[in-house]
């Protein structure tokens, strides 16, 4: 049974929730439409499909979009030896997709790193908390509207509060930007 | 006349398993319970894990693992620079097996591109030349430090000799010995050194008894037995359900390696054996780690005998770099050399995945690209992360000591934890 099957056979049970398989580079993604559904259909693809293993949980910004966030749930099975991903579109009105921290454990900090990065809520969740950034960091660093120079914050004794002097990264280069030394100005000045 | 009290000492198996009752009917014996912060600094922790305790007596009730100390940004950062920019900051993930880091993130990449059936098959050989010397070292630190964490420092002196002159190979082929950024985007930034396959060949002779009397120092030892024997106990689904994967995962009895079950590069071609643990406790895991390094030594000597000559990049203008002398002749060459270097590697739009069996585990990079020369997204999934999701589960009902056999059997690499 390929991934491809397993893919119709999620359709077969969710009907129209779940979108034609797409194949990309040997791999088969579907779309779940309603992220409210996603932990339903997460439960079934372990129980009956053999999805034992949760690779990995992420998420994207696509910023300017609507909806605007998409969450990335990249299935295995031991057994099976099948690759499949499961896609869920959220907007930012929403923010919150239904845990799946009960069907697999590993999804536990998973949630925690997409809730700490993207500012994504899980309900039913035992402990979201921050996990790579400190309790009480006020921003999500990888949404897309947040620089990548940082944001000043009004926490006290934080010692890095200010933005450093950087223009979209130490080394990028864009065609027609200004040149290095205004992008960063300290590489290039002598004293 | 004092009297004879029998005083029973359970086990740690048992007192894991009576822990949870216990606590239910407080007595004499289970007092006030203490919070016991180990680390960020601990040196058992190997970097900057924090670990909150809550203690019973020497006993763990409740354990709160923090991570995030080394967190830099990865991810972010990789929003805004072109693919090959990239590759220096795969070099700080697992600073132990940097080179492997390098593959994984390469063939993700060329995944993405469809130019990974394309690799030239020498540079398919040197790659996996690189990952089993990464191994090999990731495997020597780990365990060196794991033994020297539960008393046994002349393991870890042992194993750095060896780690001495992996980096003296390391450096002759990329001219660093930490931060190699060694793959490009279709290939490898330079063919292998004069005579370094013989250097390696003498090398391999030499790690080979060196793994062997690491494990005449460990494996028969009675007090590292007793520090790691049904310690740190966790089941295959166990395992499999906190994702955990790499020796870890196998410790447990799972046969289960990505270079078997998908395999990439040139594993297919070479022959190798799975080892795996029967109880998954600590010892299982050293066990398993010794007999991964003489698999990779195998695999070594297996690469060196079949290497085939040609070239070690694709052969491909708008992935690799051309050949200088071009660049300054022809006009073709001049617009790649221009277009990557100021636009980056032209992708195609869509999202892959690809995961690497590296010394830690998993290794994968989720991959959501727009086209163009920079990533929409790029996702770490890093192994080290994912194994220490186990511990909150894992450490209560154990001793403060075992932690520190615990920390050191899972292995793990914060900087690829935090990113």
């Amino acid at each position: 049974m390929t991934a491809a099957d397993k893919a119709n056979a999620l359709r077969e049970k969710f009907g129209d929730l779940i979108s034609e398989p797409a194949g990309f580079r040997g791999e088969i993604t579907v779309s779940v439409a309603d992220a409210q559904k996603i932990a339903e259909v997460c439960e079934f693809a372990k129980k009956d499909l053999g999805f034992n293993y949760l690779v990995d949980l992420s998420s994207v910004d696509n910023y300017g979009d609507d909806p605007r966030f998409e969450l990335v749930y990249e299935l295995y099975g031991y057994g099976h030896g099948c690759h499949l991903r499961l896609k869920a579109a959220l907007s930012e009105e929403i923010g919150e997709a239904p845990s799946v921290a009960g069907v697999w454990r590993t999804a536990d900090w998973h949630e925690r790193e997409v809730f700490d990065m993207m500012g994504i809520r899980f309900a039913g969740h035992p402990d979201l908390r921050r996990i790579l950034m400190w309790e009480g960091y006020p921003h999500f660093p990888l949404r897309k509207d947040f620089p990548l120079a940082g944001k000043a914050t009004d926490m006290p004794d934080v010692a890095f509060s200010n933005p450093a002097p950087l223009e979209g990264g130490p080394f990028v280069t864009s065609p027609g930007a200004c040149g290095s030394e205004e992008r960063e100005p300290r590489a290039k000045t002598f004293e | 006349m004092s009297s004879v009290r029998e005083i029973d000492f359970k086990d740690t198996a048992a007192s894991a398993a009576g822990a949870a009752a216990d606590l239910d009917a407080p007595d004499d014996m289970h007092g006030e319970k203490m919070v016991l912060n180990m680390g960020p600094s601990h040196p058992a922790t190997h970097g900057v894990l924090r670990i909150v305790l809550e203690l019973d007596g020497e006993e763990i009730v409740k354990a709160v693992p923090d991570v995030g100390y080394l967190h830099r940004g990865d991810e972010k950062i990789a929003e805004n620079m072109t693919y090959t920019q990239f590759i220096p900051y795969t070099d700080r993930l697992d600073y132990l097996a940097p080179l492997a880091n390098n593959v994984a993130y390469a063939l993700a990449v060329e995944k993405l591109a469809g130019i990974d059936q394309a690799l030239p098959p020498r540079c398919q050989y040197i790659r996996v030349i690189c990952c089993e010397l990464a191994r090999i070292s990731a495997h020597l630190l780990g365990l060196g430090a794991f033994a020297m964490d539960v008393g046994a420092v002349t393991v870890f002196l042992h194993t750095f000799t060896q780690r001495e002159y992996i980096y003296n190979l390391i450096e002759e082929l990329t001219g660093a010995r930490f931060t190699t950024t060694y793959t490009r985007i279709g290939g490898v930034s330079r063919d292998l050194p004069e005579g370094w396959i013989g250097r390696l060949k003498q090398f391999l002779d030499g790690v080979r008894v060196n793994i062997d009397e690491t494990e005449k120092l460990l494996s028969r030892n009675p007090i590292f037995q007793d520090r790691t024997k049904d310690i740190g106990v966790y089941s295959a689904e166990e395992a499999i359900d906190f994702g955990i994967t790499g020796p870890n995962l196998r410790g447990s009895g799972v046969e289960f390696d990505m270079r078997k079950a998908h395999p990439y590069l040139v594993y297919d071609q070479l022959a190798f054996e799975i080892p795996v643990g029967s109880k998954g406790d600590c010892f299982d895991r050293y066990l398993v780690r010794i007999e991964e390094m003489r698999q990779s030594a195998d695999l070594l000597e297996q690469c060196i005998r079949q290497l085939p000559g040609g070239a070690v990049n694709v052969d491909d203008g708008k992935f690799v770099l051309p050949k200088k002398e071009k660049v300054l002749t022809s006009m073709e060459e001049l617009i790649h050399q221009f277009m990557l270097v100021t636009q980056g590697t032209n992708v195609p739009a869509g999202e892959v995945y690809f995961g690497a069996e590296n010394p830690k585990g998993e290794l994968g990079f989720y991959i959501n690209s727009k086209g163009g020369g920079t990533p929409h997204r790029l996702k770490i999934r890093a192994p080290s992360f994912v194994n220490l999701g186990i511990l909150q589960h894992l450490l209560p009902g154990h001793m403060v000591s075992d932690v520190v056999a615990i920390l050191g059997s899972l292995d793990f690499v914060m900087g690829e934890c935090d990113r």
